[in-house]
């Protein structure tokens, strides 16, 4: 995914030259075909977040399109300021490219690891927030970012991640992506849950719980249209992401229902990572496992929800 | 031991003509009309501002957004006022609105908002923003081929900040010498002295050390600003830092090298006296 992301933005390079590659210290040789191509448009300037934001601001403000790329946490945590300030209030096309969000870095510990990028991105005024799923939709995606108005943050995942997307559900930013359609119950993932949520779909396909998919790639603005349409009928409502529970897809998938719907909720089980840092290292995999995000835990986790939903008025259930 | 700047001793004798009396004037009605303001923060860049968009932009106040047009930036975006009392006096927006200051429906906020205030070119009040998005303008400026120049005027409290620092060496990496760093060395910061909140000196080497040319300046001067200005860039290949020595609350006695006179609330009769007093009737 993240190998596809940067190729993209050498393709968009060669096709408009507004565009920019703007990297902190990436690893050796990111991007070196661009660099050998458009020397001139592939910056790399150094372990300077807060600087890097702000001077991506000034090249937008003359008109460049900075596609800015570092680790997730370092693209959110550390120059949170200059993302809110100089590219949100001024809202200017800069795009970041945040490498390994939510646990991507697992080995590397709770520094490395994006678990809260979401809700920080998501609270600013004018970010768009995508997550994209696998190396096919980060393409199609970032053939979208060009002529977006205003700053997008792309949460990027490993790379390697199963294909699932398809070519003929297109990608457009903020019309999330009806995978599969629900029976009792509707699955809302972002990012490479859905994976586990296809996964856990057949799992509970073969209990006989038919569970429908709605990928939400964009989290920012989100498609609540798409989302009322999707929960129609449905008993239980099931988020999936790789974040914690505070300000992510749950969160934003609660608030809209609540806004929009006020009463008659269906039931919902949010499924995200706990409300603390990850002191376990391993892998991605491995953590979310241990987290209860593998499809197996999933599956289970929806099956009692299903369960006490039927026997108790509707409410908010939360892992 | 470090040696006060000739400059710096300058700056408190220095005298203000007419039209820098007449600038703290517009400066200290609006602080009057909106009960509140960072007055010594204003009046340390007074002459600064002026020299700049009096002498130094290329700029049209009726095309305020000439892709030509030289760029400044109020990093210092709590000094404002200077700001606003300038783009006023030069016809970006009528007079008028000084005295809506800070007030619900102005354009004129506690801090410079772009798009709000027509010649500002970027919304400041964070500080260590400014510098970074100067580079980012200037280095655009090279890549456009274009022969606008960036100035950034920065508060020597604001340059604690680790960002300026950064940009600082981003802009020296790329040699824009199409970049001005102007700092606003009133040595007084919120708390009190830069000295004591986190010494700065020795700037000049510091500035020096991070790749730029650098001079130094008495702030107040307004011929010596010009003289310094009329040279960028001071070397070819290089951003400039000019270190001006100004004097915190410049022109009004009882401000002068005051803390107590960063932020004012109000202004109490006895207070307005001694401005009429020190700047004449306003």
């Amino acid at each position: 995914m993240r190998n596809t992301a940067m190729n993209m933005v050498h393709k968009l390079a060669a096709r408009d030259e507004r565009v920019l590659y703007i990297g902190s210290d990436p690893g050796a040789g990111t991007l070196r075909a661009m660099s050998k191509e458009f020397p001139k448009r592939h910056l790399i300037e150094g372990i300077s977040e807060a600087h890097i934001i702000g001077m991506s601001a000034g090249l937008a403000m003359e008109g460049f399109v900075p596609y800015v790329n570092t680790i997730a946490t370092f693209l959110t945590r550390r120059c949170y300021e200059q993302v809110a300030v100089d590219l949100c209030l001024h809202n200017l096309p800069v795009r970041l490219i945040a490498n390994g969000g939510g646990l991507v870095y697992a080995p590397l510990g709770p520094t490395h690891q994006a678990i809260e990028d979401i809700a920080i991105m998501r609270a600013l005024p004018n970010m768009t927030v995508i997550c994209p799923c696998d190396a096919d939709e980060a393409a199609r995606m970032m053939e979208q970012t060009l002529d977006w108005k205003g700053p997008i943050y792309i949460r990027l995942g490993k790379g390697g991640d199963a294909i699932v997307s398809k070519a003929e559900h297109g990608f457009e930013i903020g019309k999330a992506i009806l995978m599969r359609s629900p029976g009792d119950v509707l699955m809302v993932s972002t990012g490479i849950m859905l994976q586990r949520a296809i996964a856990a779909a057949d799992l509970l396909a073969a209990q006989g719980v038919r569970a429908g998919i709605l990928h939400m790639h964009t989290v920012k603005p989100l498609d609540t249209a798409a989302l009322l349409q999707a929960i129609r009928g449905v008993k239980l409502v099931a988020t999936l992401e790789e974040h914690v529970p505070s300000g992510g897809l749950g969160s934003a998938v609660a608030e809209a229902m609540i806004d929009k719907l006020g009463s008659g909720l269906p039931a919902m089980l949010r499924l995200s990572l706990p409300d603390r840092f990850m002191h376990n290292y391993g892998s991605q995999d491995s953590l979310l496992k241990k987290h209860g995000l593998s499809a197996n835990a999933i599956a289970t986790s929806i099956e009692h929800a299903l369960a006490a939903s039927r026997t108790s008025s509707p409410q908010l259930h939360s892992t | 031991m470090i040696q006060i700047s000739p400059h710096a001793e300058a700056a408190l004798t220095c005298t203000l003509d007419e039209r820098s009396l007449y600038l703290r004037r517009l400066v200290l009605g609006s602080v009057r009309s909106a009960g509140r303001g960072h007055v010594g923060p204003a009046l340390s860049l007074i002459e600064m501002i002026r020299v700049l968009y009096d002498d130094v932009l290329r700029i049209d106040p009726k095309n305020p957004r000439d892709p030509n047009r030289d760029r400044a930036i109020l990093s210092k975006g709590h000094g404002c006022l200077a700001l606003y009392a300038l783009l006023a006096d030069r016809g970006f927006f009528p007079l008028s609105e000084l005295d809506g200051f800070c007030s619900s429906d102005s354009i004129l906020g506690g801090h410079p908002e772009y798009g709000m205030v027509p010649g500002v070119e970027a919304s400041t009040g964070a500080l260590g923003h400014g510098l970074s998005i100067g580079v980012g303008l200037a280095l655009a400026a090279r890549m456009r081929e274009r022969s606008y120049r960036t100035f950034v005027l920065l508060g020597d409290g604001e340059i604690n900040e680790g960002s300026v620092w950064e940009a600082a060496m981003g802009a020296a990496k790329h040699g824009l010498d199409n970049l001005v760093a102007m700092i606003d060395y009133n040595k007084l910061q919120s708390y009190g002295p830069t000295d004591y909140v986190l010494p700065l000196e020795p700037l000049a080497d510091k500035w020096r050390s991070f790749g730029f040319a650098v001079q130094e300046v008495n702030g107040h001067d307004v011929g010596a600003l010009r003289g310094v200005l009329e040279q960028i860039p001071a070397v070819a290949g290089k951003p400039t830092a000019i270190i001006c020595h100004t004097v915190k609350g410049k022109g009004l006695p009882q401000a002068e090298s005051n803390a107590d006179w960063h932020h004012k609330n109000k202004l109490t009769d006895s207070e307005l006296d001694a401005i009429r007093v020190a700047v004449g009737d306003f």
